[in-house]
C-alpha cells in the first residue's frame, strides 16, 4: 500500500508530498506526528503517515479532488487534519485553512472565492456551518469530517467520515497506487500549495497564494538558522489558518523530519506542553504572557522562603540570564550565583512551564512586552522575536541567539533582502514572498513591485547592524494637528505592559491630542479589586468603579511620564481616556481572529464615545446596536465616564517615575 | 445557532422502543403521610422521560422507589417484562439503573479520574488479592476500565480536569462529573435527580446538551426530575406531572402544557 519511495528519492524535495515520501524511506520508524487522545499520546511514524496519506489521497481522488482544486480545512490541529492536508498535497490540490472559530458567514467568501470542491471539517459544529452555506457554494461536492459525535442523523450525500474515507482508500489502493504516485511525481515547487486568508485587520480579507517552493524555502531558512533536525519536537496549538502555525507545524516537520504533537484540547495546552517538552516553540505573546501570569500567581500563593528565593533569583536572572544565553561575558561571581539558582528556581520553573527542552522559542504576531521577554531569558529559555506577514511566507527577520534586543525583531533571515522605502515602509524580497492575491491581480500589482519587492505596509527602520525595528502599520500612521507624527501602536504597547490592560486603542491622527480607550483585563483587575476589598458584581460594574478609574489613570500617568522623557514623543502624551464597559472580542467584529485591532470598526462602533472624548465631555452614552448576524455590535447600553489623564512637562520626568 | 441544526427527534440515534420500565399503582407512605398515591406510568426504551411537579410533590420519592431506596407499600415495578420485588440500590445498579443525586454524591478528595473509575466498580471482577498483587486479570480489567472512563472524559469534555480533586471544581462541573460517574457503569436507565438545580443559564445549556448527547450516542434511557419547566419541555419526550403525591398529568410536553390540572398546580388556583 505504501507508495514506492525509491523512484521519488532521486528527485529533490521540492513539494511537501515528495518530502513526506523521502522521510518515510529515510526514517520509517521515527515519530512523525503524535496526538493525545483519551489520555494517551498516540504516535504515527513517517512510514505509517505515508501509508495513511496514500490511502486518503486515493479516496479523495476517487471522490473528485483534482490537481489545482481547493480543499478547505476548518478544525483544530489533529492528526487527521494533518493527514488530509498531506493527501491533498500529494494530489496537487491547494489547501485553504480557515479559522475554526469563524462564523458561517465569515467562511462564505473564502469558500466562494476558491470555488473549493472539498472540505475537511473537524466536528458537527463545523459541518453545520458548511451545510448552512452549501446552497450558496454549489462547488462543494465532498465534506470529510473527523469526530462522528452527533453525526449519526446526517444524511447529506456529500458527507463522509474519516474512517470511512480511509477504508475507501484502502480498498481502491490497488488501483489507485500508481495514480497517486504519478500525481506526486507530477508536482513541482512552482505548484500552488496553500491559500491563507489575511486577518482582515486592514479591510476585507484577501487570499494569499503560496507555492510549495516558497513555503519550503522559508521553512529551510528557519531550520538552518536554528539547526533544526529530525530530533526536534514541536507542539501544534495555534489556529491552522495562521501562516505561522502552518510553517512551524506543517512545513517545518516536512523539511526537517521533526515530530509534531497535537494537544488533547485547547484547555489542556499547558499540561500537554509539560508532558511533551518541545524543543522548538512558536507562540503569540499572549501565550507567554499567560505563562508569566501563572507563575506570578503561584508564587504569590507560596511560602515566604520560596517568595524571597524567587525574587532574588529573578532579579539576578534578569541581569545575567540573557547574557549567558547570548554567550556574552558575565562577571564570574554572578555566573556562579546564576549556576546555583539553576536547580533552585530556574530549572523547576522551566520544568513546570514545559520549557525544559526548548532550544529556540519564538514569539510573533504582535509586539511582545519587553518584561515578558526578559522573564523567559532570565530563566534560561531562549525566547526570541521574529517578524513576518502572511504575504512574506512568515519568516522575514529572526533574532539571533547572540543579539536579542527588546524593541527590535532581529536582522533578516537567510535568503531575505530587506530595504526601506522613502516613506519608511519596509520592503521584503525573498523566495518566500507570495505568488499573488487570489483573483485580485490589481491588489497583487500594488503590493509587489516589478522587481519582486513586497510592500509590507509596515513602517520601520533598519539599524546599521541590520536589526529591524517595526513602528506601526503605514495606514495607521498619522499626525496630530500640531504636526507631531503619531503611531497608535507605540502608545498601545506601552499601555499593554501593565497587567491590568488587556487591549488599548489610541486615537490621534488628524486630532489635536491623543485619547485612548482602555479594555481592562477582567481577571487581573478583578483580583486587584478583591485584594483592595472593592466589591463588584461583574465586568461592567468593575469598569465603572472610581477606584478602577484611578488604577487605569496611574497606568496612563506612568506611560505619559515615559513619553515625556523622550523629546520626540513628549507631544504624544495621552490627554483623556475611558474604560470600555465590555471586552473587545473577535465575535463582535472589533478584533481579527488573531486578536489584532480592527481600527476602522472600533472607531465606528465607539464613535459616540470617541466624539465625546474630543468634545471635552465627561460622560458618553453607548447604545447597543444590532446590525444583523455579521455586523459589529456594541454588546449592551452603557454610560461611560471619560477622564482626564495626568500629563508631564517634557523636562519634568524625574518626579513622575 | 441551535435551531439551525438539521436535528429532529424523528432522526435520533435510537428510535424510542417498547416500555422498559412500568410502574403500576405505586403507593408509598411514611407513617400517616401519603408520599405517593397509586401512581402508574411507564418509561420506554431510549426515551427522555421527565418527572415534574411543585416542591413536595413526591418526585424524589418516585426516583427512590425506582432504584430501591424506598420500598412502596403497594404496587409493582416491572423492569424488562419482569416483576421486581425486594429491590435494593445495589440490585438496581447491577440491573443497569444508575443515578445522580440532588446534592452531589462524589468522593470530594479524589480526582475526577478516580471518581469515574469508582463508577466502574460493577465492571470489575477481580478480587481484592488479585488487585493488590496486580495479577493479570486485575491489570486487564484496569486497562479496560480506564479506556471506558477515558471515553467518558472525552465525551463530557473534562480532559483538562482529569487529575483535579473534585472538591476544587465549580458546582456545574461537579454535576457533570457526577453524570460521568453514573455513565461509567454503562447503565440502561439513567436516573437524574435535578441535574440542573443551582446552575446558571450557560451551565444548564451545557448539561442539556450532554443529557441529549448521552441519550443519542449511547441510547441510554433517561428519567429526570427537574424544576425548570423550560428545560424539561425542551429535552423530554414525555412528562409525568406529580402534585401532592398524585399523578395529575402524563404525556408529551405540549399535552402537559395545555393540561388544566397542571396549570392549576403550577400557577395556583382560587379555592
Amino acid at each position: 500500500m505504501a507508495i514506492e519511495t525509491s523512484k521519488v528519492e532521486q528527485q529533490t524535495g521540492d513539494t511537501f508530498a515528495k518530502l513526506l515520501l523521502s522521510h518515510a524511506s529515510k526514517w520509517p520508524d521515527r515519530a512523525a506526528i503524535r496526538e493525545k487522545s483519551r489520555g494517551i499520546w498516540r504516535t504515527l511514524t513517517w512510514q505509517e503517515l505515508s501509508n495513511e496519506v496514500a490511502a486518503i489521497a486515493a479516496a479523495l481522488q476517487a471522490r473528485g479532488l483534482a490537481r489545482g482544486a481547493h480543499i478547505v480545512f476548518v478544525g483544530d490541529n489533529r492528526m487527521r487534519l494533518h493527514t488530509v492536508m498531506c493527501a491533498a498535497h500529494a494530489l496537487g490540490a491547494v489547501i485553504v485553512p480557515l479559522f475554526q472559530d469563524a462564523t458561517a458567514e465569515e467562511m462564505l467568501s473564502p469558500l466562494q472565492m476558491t470555488q473549493a470542491s472539498h472540505v475537511f471539517a473537524e466536528d458537527q459544529e463545523q459541518v453545520d456551518k458548511i451545510l448552512q452555506l452549501l446552497p450558496r457554494c454549489p462547488a462543494v461536492r465532498c465534506i470529510v469530517y473527523d469526530s462522528d459525535r452527533g453525526m449519526r442523523h446526517y444524511e447529506q450525500p456529500q458527507l463522509i467520515a474519516y474512517p470511512a474515507l480511509l477504508n475507501e482508500g484502502r480498498e481502491t489502493a490497488g488501483a489507485g497506487r500508481d495514480v497517486t504516485f504519478n500525481e506526486v511525481a507530477r508536482g513541482t515547487g512552482h505548484d500552488v500549495a496553500a491559500v491563507f486568508f489575511t486577518s482582515g485587520a486592514a479591510g476585507p480579507s484577501k487570499g494569499v497564494v503560496h507555492t510549495h517552493g516558497a513555503l519550503i524555502d522559508r521553512a529551510r531558512s528557519a531550520a538552518k538558522m536554528d539547526g533544526l533536525d529530525e530530533t526536534d519536537v514541536a507542539l501544534a496549538f495555534l489556529p491552522p489558518a495562521w501562516i505561522g502555525q502552518n510553517l512551524f507545524a506543517y512545513a517545518q516537520p516536512m523539511v526537517t523530519g521533526s515530530c509534531i504533537c497535537c494537544p488533547e484540547s485547547a484547555d489542556t495546552l499547558f499540561s500537554d506542553l509539560r508532558e511533551i517538552g518541545p524543543t522548538y516553540l512558536l507562540a503569540p505573546p499572549s501565550v507567554f504572557e499567560a505563562m508569566v501570569a501563572r507563575v506570578g500567581s503561584r508564587i504569590d500563593g507560596s511560602g515566604p522562603i520560596t517568595r524571597v528565593l524567587y525574587r532574588a533569583c529573578m532579579s539576578l536572572g534578569k541581569s545575567v540570564g540573557g547574557r549567558v544565553l547570548s554567550g556574552q561575558p558575565v562577571f564570574i561571581g554572578s555566573r556562579l550565583m546564576y549556576g546555583v539558582g539553576g536547580p533552585l528556581i530556574y530549572g523547576p520553573l522551566r520544568d513546570v512551564l514545559g520549557l525544559s527542552r526548548v532550544r529556540a522559542a519564538y514569539t510573533s504576531g504582535d509586539a511582545i512586552n519587553p518584561e515578558v521577554l526578559t522573564f523567559f531569558r532570565a530563566l534560561g529559555v531562549n525566547l526570541k522575536q521574529l517578524y513576518g506577514t502572511t504575504e512574506t511566507g512568515f519568516f522575514v527577520t529572526m533574532q539571533r541567539d547572540e543579539a536579542v534586543e527588546p524593541g527590535f525583531v532581529g536582522p533578516a533571515a537567510p535568503g531575505v533582502e530587506l530595504s526601506v522605502s522613502p516613506a519608511n515602509e519596509i520592503l521584503v524580497r525573498s523566495a518566500g514572498v507570495f505568488k499573488e492575491y487570489l483573483h485580485d491581480p490589481k491588489a497583487t500589482e500594488q503590493a509587489k513591485t516589478a522587481d519582486g519587492w513586497f510592500r509590507t505596509g509596515d513602517v520601520g527602520s533598519i539599524r546599521a547592524d541590520g536589526q529591524l525595528k517595526i513602528v506601526d502599520r503605514i495606514k495607521d500612521m498619522g499626525t496630530l494637528t500640531n504636526g507631531t507624527p503619531f503611531g497608535p501602536k507605540q502608545i498601545e504597547i506601552k499601555l499593554k505592559q501593565s497587567p491590568h490592560v488587556r487591549e488599548a486603542v489610541a486615537f490621534g491622527g488628524g486630532r489635536d491630542t491623543v485619547c485612548v480607550l482602555v479594555d481592562i483585563d477582567t481577571a487581573t483587575v478583578g483580583g486587584w479589586a478583591n485584594k483592595q476589598r472593592i466589591s463588584y458584581t461583574g465586568r461592567a460594574d468593575l469598569t465603572t468603579r472610581p477606584e478602577v478609574h484611578a488604577l487605569v489613570g496611574e497606568v496612563i500617568a506612568k506611560v505619559n511620564a515615559e513619553l515625556a522623557a523622550d523629546r520626540q514623543l513628549a507631544g504624544l502624551q495621552i490627554a483623556r481616556f475611558a474604560v470600555l464597559p465590555n471586552e473587545l472580542d473577535a465575535d463582535d467584529g472589533v478584533l481579527t481572529r488573531m486578536r489584532k485591532l480592527r481600527r476602522d470598526v472600533i472607531a465606528d462602533v465607539y464613535r459616540p464615545l470617541v466624539d465625546a472624548m474630543y468634545l471635552g465631555q465627561h460622560r458618553a452614552m453607548l447604545q447597543s446596536t444590532d446590525r444583523g448576524s455579521d455586523g459589529p455590535t456594541v454588546v449592551a447600553d452603557a454610560d461611560v465616564v471619560i477622564l482626564d489623564a495626568r500629563t508631564f512637562q517634557a523636562s519634568q520626568t524625574k518626579s513622575a517615575a | 445557532m441551535m435551531d439551525m441544526t438539521p436535528f429532529s427527534t424523528s432522526t435520533r440515534g435510537f428510535a424510542i422502543g417498547e416500555p422498559i420500565l412500568e410502574l403500576k399503582d405505586i403507593s408509598l407512605r411514611f407513617g400517616g403521610v401519603n408520599a405517593l398515591t397509586k401512581i402508574s406510568f411507564d418509561v420506554r426504551e431510549h426515551e427522555v422521560r421527565a418527572i415534574i411537579g411543585p416542591n413536595g410533590a413526591g418526585k424524589s420519592s418516585m426516583l427512590n422507589v425506582i432504584n430501591g431506596v424506598y420500598r412502596p407499600q403497594e404496587g409493582s415495578i416491572i423492569y424488562k417484562g419482569q416483576r421486581l420485588s425486594g429491590m435494593t440500590p445495589p440490585r438496581a445498579a447491577r440491573m443497569g439503573i444508575a443515578r445522580t443525586f440532588q446534592n452531589i454524591a462524589l468522593f470530594k478528595g479524589m480526582t475526577v479520574l478516580d471518581n469515574l473509575m469508582a463508577g466502574r466498580y460493577l465492571h470489575t471482577n477481580a478480587n481484592f488479592l488479585e488487585v493488590a498483587l496486580q495479577m493479570p486479570r486485575a491489570r486487564r480489567e484496569e486497562t479496560r476500565n480506564r479506556e471506558a472512563v477515558e471515553e467518558i472524559i472525552e465525551f463530557l469534555e473534562v480532559q483538562q480536569i482529569r487529575k483535579t480533586p473534585v472538591a476544587r471544581l465549580p458546582y456545574g462541573l461537579q454535576k457533570r462529573v457526577e453524570l460521568g460517574r453514573a455513565l461509567a457503569a454503562e447503565p440502561k436507565i439513567l436516573l437524574l435527580d435535578e441535574p440542573m438545580a443551582g446552575m446558571n443559564i450557560e451551565e444548564k445549556q451545557d448539561m442539556c446538551r450532554f443529557i441529549l448527547d448521552v441519550n443519542d450516542h449511547y441510547g441510554t434511557t433517561v428519567v429526570l426530575i427537574e424544576h425548570d419547566m423550560g428545560v424539561v419541555m425542551d429535552i423530554s419526550d414525555r412528562v409525568v406531572v406529580l402534585d401532592y403525591g398524585k399523578k395529575i398529568g402524563d404525556g408529551t410536553p405540549d399535552e402537559v402544557r395545555s393540561n388544566q390540572d397542571v396549570i392549576n398546580a403550577y400557577l395556583g388556583v382560587a379555592h
